[in-house]
């Protein structure tokens, strides 16, 4: 187990690794959306209190989802740079953090965009969305500090910190409908019971989440493998790679 | 592990923790101001600014709304399945208000004890359904069953 970790924490066999995977992960990741979506737009029922405009949950709550999975991915990484100063988990950390931030911008305009005919209101200062909104600031906040720091070490590792630091965020978004009284709903899913949510509904929204899920893992794929070419285009596999004419 | 590691991990997990009491506590101390709304109960018993805009939440009591004169005007009560107080609103009525559900209105107390909203928002719960299994619901509600979900549902 651990020599396996050691073999896919060198950015040569990431490398090789991604772009195996990266195809047949795209070909996953269309199917899995494509039949969520149509099943959610077009054969899920309509809701007895909202009609069609609760549809937009299929897009909302994956984004929701994914923009917490993607922190804690990037926090996961945070602690394998600082603890073992593993180079992959900076790269992989690096590339997350954009795709984090816009799946965090479209659960809010998705919200929002439900928001106004279904509560009345674009925006309220409830606990749930506000948490949101740190979210993406914190997001924001990270990519301003690995671009303003030009040192790698010292990028890395302060990177890492505010995304550790971050982290608290997390629970507090997650649980802020149960903590305090708010506008937003309580889960429907993401609780000990069973969820409050029609099967026929439910389907298709897993069915998106977990294309959503594969989306991230395409796209973390396939963009760090440009960083990877980036930072070690010296080194001697890149450079064999360009004289083959394979990257 | 190596000892430097070692160390590492529990500085890393020390400031983890840090940044969580910090964040616990500031969350405890702003608790009342994170809330969104007050609940009628809090309004009764005086709990609310006085003469100052704030928010109230609470359900739509059963047959409690009422048009007046221009059309546009909505009397109707709220309640916390405590204490009940009235509300007056003028416009427009977000989709899904309706008696026995959550709202969360904006405004003031007038001298009489009425609320008077210069904004209505509707709070939706959790449950997704399709029409036909709400009506199912409804029925078997009337033959004293168990709801799919209604134990569920709940204001704050």
């Amino acid at each position: 187990m651990f020599r396996w970790f050691h073999k896919l924490a060198s950015t040569r066999n990431f490398y090789r690794l991604s772009e195996i995977l990266s195809p047949w992960l795209s070909v996953l990741c269309a199917l899995l959306l494509g039949a969520g979506i149509f099943l959610g737009l077009f054969v899920a029922p309509t809701d007895y209190e909202q009609g069609e405009s609760y549809r937009i949950i299929f897009v909302h709550v994956p984004a929701a989802w994914l923009s917490m999975f993607v922190y804690m991915v990037m926090a996961f990484c945070s602690l394998l740079v600082l603890v073992w100063k593993m180079k992959l988990a900076d790269i992989v950390a690096e590339v997350s953090a954009p795709i984090g931030a816009s799946f965090t911008f479209l659960a809010l305009a998705t919200g929002s965009l439900w928001g106004k005919p279904m509560w009345g209101t674009w925006w309220e200062w409830d606990a749930r969305l506000t948490s949101e909104l740190i979210l993406l600031f914190i997001y924001i906040g990270y990519m301003a500090l690995r671009a303003s720091i030009d040192n790698p070490s010292s990028r890395s590792r302060a990177a890492a910190i505010l995304a550790l630091v971050g982290v608290v965020n997390i629970p507090i978004i997650h649980f802020s409908v149960d903590w305090w009284n708010t506008l937003h709903q309580p889960a429907s899913i993401m609780k000990f019971d069973k969820p409050s949510i029609h099967p026929s509904m439910l389907q298709p929204l897993l069915l998106c989440a977990l294309g959503f899920t594969v989306f991230y893992w395409v796209l973390m794929l396939i963009k760090s493998r440009t960083l990877i070419l980036e930072r070690e285009s010296k080194s001697s596999w890149v450079q064999e790679r360009i004289t083959e004419n394979r990257l | 592990m190596h000892p430097k590691r070692k160390q590492k991990l529990i500085l890393v997990g020390l400031m983890v923790a840090a940044v969580a009491i910090a964040a616990g506590f500031i969350l405890t101390a702003f608790n009342s101001n994170i809330q969104l709304f007050f609940s009628p109960s809090e309004v009764v018993a005086g709990e609310v600014p006085e003469g100052a805009e704030f928010k109230v939440g609470g359900l739509v009591a059963a047959n409690s709304v009422k048009r007046i004169g221009d059309g546009l005007t909505v009397e109707f009560e709220l309640t916390d399945n405590g204490e009940t107080i009235p509300v007056q609103y003028t416009g427009i009525l977000p989709d899904l208000f309706r008696e026995g559900q959550g709202t969360v209105s904006v405004g003031k107390l007038d001298e009489n004890g009425v609320f008077i909203a210069k904004k209505v928002l509707a709070k939706h719960d959790e449950n997704y359904m399709p029409p036909e299994v709400a009506d199912a619901l409804e029925k078997a509600k009337t033959n004293k069953a168990q709801p799919y979900g209604a134990d569920t549902v709940q204001m704050q």
